[in-house]
């Protein structure tokens, strides 16, 4: 028989917007590739593949995480938030009003970043959003948008406690 | 009933932003249907070599390898002149170009199997910029240049690298500088840069066994890979369908046509199987087209007053290895050679140059922004020979109702904006009037710089926009249009502009976000700030045309003569007697009497628009009519700068634009403000480095680094409102305007600053650190 790969395949439990998959992939395969290819999960987006961009950003226990750097196999045990996980929250509400986004190509993954932001530093003052956001490129907007959204919904939260 | 604008000038909710904001959103990549075959490609090293030989023998020694393309003389492509090989035969021109292509069942495969080839080159001589290329002794990088099939009004030289020459020739330039008592002169350069729009380029195809081909494409110009089609391959365009769904941002970088060929060619090899063909960052950014480079000289002759009497102006555009859509690009460049002003003189020479750098796409402002940086910046120094105010000097100039561009087009007030407004807004926003320049603790400067624009847009001059609406049962109405969703909004803009003509909740408006060449009226290509424009007259058209459908059949069944209808709020009613009323919702599907008579079924309505009396400009003077209004603005800029270490920080950015009309209000600053930070980070920081042999050395974006959430100014924009009458509501196309000018702001900021003309982009610290010196030495 012909040698197809000299990788044996994995598979393991993948809990993914709190929902368990069975997930059969390469050990050399990335989370986004995962994500995308075996789960279908194509709100994460690729836009460098190596860590600059951050359009593929999720939450691994609830941390902001590229998940072209990160191995699917590095998920395993862990709970993995994607854009499809979220749903009406503030932070996406506020991304409409906003108008913080125009073609959305790296709406998702600033998203993911925001929301981790207003719900991890409830007190964050521009220095420390701007440490939080910077992992991000955003090519369409002035990124004026952006900060009015995530102030808006730090705001919100603030007055609910 | 209310009378008043309903939806015109609100900041309606996208009607993309639900999807966008959930990940629902689905682009070309995102579709992935089982049975898709990827493509991968493997691109040169080189910026100029000989290929001499290919060894492809590795790759069909692995499992799952379909097909490998590459070493073969394929039809050549181009958008104006066909010079182009879509994947490389015996010759790379441009590093990163295309040199062989690998097929498989996964992308993973495809990627071994283009590891797997073999090549070796035979490095050539390199033209490494417009000026070398210009050279009477340069490197030819297009012997062939005659035997090449071109489009009309396109004009290369051969036996030279110029691949097209654009003369303007307004008045008498010899009489010009007569009258002129001073005189500036200035050269500018800058290289080759990228558009980094964060979807990279993907296209998919397939050919149905009927020879029908079927793409999916990240594009601007799904329309137009039709008609390409039928150049390059000679499939008629009814046997091209086109998908283009939303577009993760394009700024004109996805106005070429490239990966569909190589996907269409890609397929072939396979028996028609459906074909994916996605970019890496690397590849998107140098082996698909980029944003032109150019190098140029500038000559302005003025009286002591300050009044502009000549301009002789040579560019120098890189258009790169290819001619693609650098020929339009050039000519765009020579339409608006000049910054807006009324200059009864003026001359110039417009080349597209061949270089050995990665071949140029549209990018936002088509020309423009490079021609202004320039102009605008040469107008800086003119005002500094004249001792004079720089926007007072512009002032004094500014374009007015009654002038005339240098393609001799005479404006009126519905043609071209209100310039002197816009600088007069621009100079109480940025209180001018405190002075240029303020010293602050620790070696730290405050300085401020400005400067004009204005663009129009050069589409062809039977460019069309089409426009379908169909009814529902319950009243709503479905829209589509061929303008592909880019990130401008532009079909929410549609959207409001047929509920106000409809008077309808916008609501209930559903848009068709997908663009299928099949079910879809033609936009020619969404490019140049004209969706609103061209698409907007189509809505208008077509609502048109359903408003008298609805009247008609309400008539009869209202008993009242059609004229004295109104449709509005969901019914068409008699206008003196609103009591007498019928739902839209009963008329859009035939109306059913009681016993069962029906009259007329779904409506379905279609309306049209083409730029009416364009006309090609002319080759020996470039007089003719190839654009329907100019926007015009004024723009400037706040920075910081620390005179020690030559580091700055712009602290505010500012726009005036007369927008005609704004449509959007969230939209349109949104558009701007997007445009600025582009056009600061082209200004500031972005450009291909290319080391001697014209290879690209930052094609990621760590090293080519685009704006940060954090590093963007406080923006300042005001829009100003004369209306372009031809269009809905009199709004003007203002989707690049916002980049335009600033780079020339951002250079004539600094360069009072330092003291010294910059000349050269990016303006990264060390280059005014070199330049400062070089002066002061
Ligand atoms: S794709 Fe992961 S950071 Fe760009
Ligand atoms: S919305 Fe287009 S990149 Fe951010």
């Amino acid at each position: 028989m012909k040698e197809v790969s000299n990788n044996p395949l994995c598979s393991f439990l993948l809990v993914v917007n709190s929902e368990e998959n069975v997930v059969t992939v390469r050990p050399a395969d990335t989370l986004l590739y995962a994500l995308r290819i075996h789960l279908g999960l194509t709100g994460s987006k690729p836009g460098c593949l190596n860590g600059d961009c951050g359009a593929c950003t999720v939450l691994v226990d609830g941390t902001p995480m590229k998940s072209c750097l990160m191995l699917a196999v590095e998920g395993e045990e862990k709970a993995i938030t994607t854009i499809e996980g979220l749903k009406n929250t503030p932070i996406q509400k506020a991304f409409v009003k906003h108008f913080a986004f125009q073609c959305g190509y790296c709406t998702p993954g600033f998203i993911m970043n925001c929301h981790a932001l207003v719900h991890t530093e409830k007190d964050a003052d521009e220095t420390v959003i701007k440490d939080w956001l910077e992992s991000n490129i955003c090519r369409c907007t002035g990124y004026k948008e952006i900060r009015e959204a995530v102030i808006s919904v730090l705001h919100k939260l603030k007055k609910n406690e | 009933m209310k009378n008043e604008l309903d939806y015109i000038g609100k900041s309606v909710i996208r009607k993309d932003a639900l999807d966008k904001v959930t990940g629902e959103a689905k682009y070309t990549n995102d579709f992935q249907e089982a049975g898709t075959l990827h493509a991968n490609l493997l691109i040169s090293p080189y910026a100029h070599a000989n290929i001499v030989s290919i060894d492809f023998s590795e790759v069909w020694k692995i499992p799952g390898i379909k097909a490998v393309l590459g070493d073969e003389p394929y039809p050549l492509v181009g958008e104006e002149i066909k010079d182009r090989s879509p994947i490389a035969y015996k010759r790379v021109r441009y590093h990163g170009e295309p040199v062989a292509v690998v097929v498989a069942e996964t992308p993973i495969i495809a990627k071994r199997g283009v590891d797997a080839i073999k090549v070796s080159y035979e490095p050539l001589p390199v033209v490494n910029s417009p000026r070398e290329a210009f050279q009477q002794d340069a490197p030819l990088l297009h012997e062939d240049m005659e035997s090449y099939e071109k489009q009309e009004r396109v004009y290369p030289i051969p036996n030279t690298n110029i691949a097209n020459l654009n003369k303007i020739r307004k008045g008498n330039i010899e009489q010009g500088f007569m009258e002129s008592d001073v005189v500036a002169e200035f050269t500018i350069s800058f290289h080759p840069s990228d558009h980094a729009a964060m979807e990279t380029r993907c296209a998919i195809a397939e050919i149905r066994p009927d020879g029908t081909v079927i793409f999916t494409t990240s594009s601007q110009a799904p329309f137009a890979l039709k008609k390409l089609m039928k150049w390059y391959f000679g499939i008629e365009p009814g046997r091209v369908i086109v998908k283009t769904p939303i577009v993760g941002g394009a700024y004109g970088g996805k106005a070429s046509i490239q990966l569909e060929v190589i996907a269409y060619l890609a397929s072939k090899a396979t028996g028609g199987r459906p074909v994916k063909l996605f970019n890496t960052r690397e590849e998107d950014m140098i082996t698909s087209p980029v944003h032109i480079g150019l190098d140029a000289t500038v000559k302005l002759g003025a009286t002591r007053d300050g009044m502009l009497k000549a301009a002789e102006i040579q560019y120098l555009f890189d258009g790169g290895a290819y001619s693609d859509k650098a020929v339009d690009i050039s000519r765009a460049g020579a339409v608006d050679c000049t910054g807006p002003y009324r200059i009864d003189h003026v001359w110039c020479n417009c080349y597209c140059m061949y270089t050995n750098h990665p071949y140029a796409s549209a990018y936002r402002g088509y020309g423009h922004s490079e021609v202004l940086f320039a102009f605008e910046r040469t107008m800086d120094v003119l005002a500094e020979k004249l001792s004079m105010d720089p926007l007072d000097l512009r002032y004094k100039n500014a374009i007015l109702p009654g002038d005339t561009t240098p393609t001799q087009v005479l404006l009126d007030s519905s043609r071209v904006g209100n310039l002197p407004l816009c600088i007069k807004r621009l100079k109480e926003l940025m209180k001018w009037g405190e002075g240029q320049i303020n010293e602050m603790d620790g070696g730290k400067i405050r300085v401020k710089g400005a400067c004009c624009i204005w663009k129009t847009s050069t589409f062809d001059p039977d460019a069309t926009s089409g426009v379908i609406l169909t009814f529902n049962p319950d009243g709503s109405i479905n829209l589509m249009s061929g303008v592909v969703e880019i990130g401008t909004g532009t079909k929410t803009v549609l959207a409001q502009i047929l509920a106000e003509r409809m008077k309808i909740d916008i609501n209930m408006i559903h848009v068709k976000m997908l663009v299928d060449t099949q079910t879809v009226p033609e936009h020619w290509k969404t490019v140049g700030s004209r969706g609103t424009f061209m698409a907007g007259r189509a809505v208008l058209a077509a609502a048109n045309d359903a408003i008298r459908q609805l009247k008609d059949r309400a008539a009869c069944i209202l008993r009242a003569p059609a004229e004295d209808l109104q449709v509005g709020y969901g019914k068409v009613y008699v206008a003196d007697n609103p009591d007498f009323s019928i739902d839209i919702k009963d008329l859009a599907y035939g109306y059913t009497f009681p016993n069962g008579n029906t009259i007329g079924g779904q409506i379905i309505v279609s309306g049209n628009y083409t730029i009416p009396h364009m006309t090609y400009i002319d080759p020996e003077t470039g007089k003719g009519d190839p654009g329907p209004e100019w926007t015009v603005g004024a723009q400037g800029m706040e920075v910081e700068l620390d005179t020690r270490n030559y580091t700055y920080k712009i602290l505010k950015a500012y726009s005036v634009i007369d927008i005609g009309k704004v449509l959007n209000e969230k939209a349109a600053l949104g558009q701007v403000m997007g445009a600025m930070s582009m056009g600061i980070a082209f200004g500031g920081r972005e450009t291909f480095v290319f080391d001697d042999y014209g290879r690209v050395l930052n094609p990621q974006l760590r090293t080519y680094r685009p704006l940060h959430y954090g590093e963007q100014p406080e923006y300042i924009i005001e829009f100003v409102e004369t209306p372009h009458l031809a269009a809905p509501y009199g709004a003007r196309g203002a989707g690049e305007h916002g980049l335009l000018g600033m780079p020339a702001a951002l250079g004539n900021c600094l360069s009072s600053a330092l003291g010294v003309q910059l000349n050269k982009l990016p303006l990264v610290p060390e280059q005014l650190w070199r330049i400062s010196n070089e002066v002061n030495q």
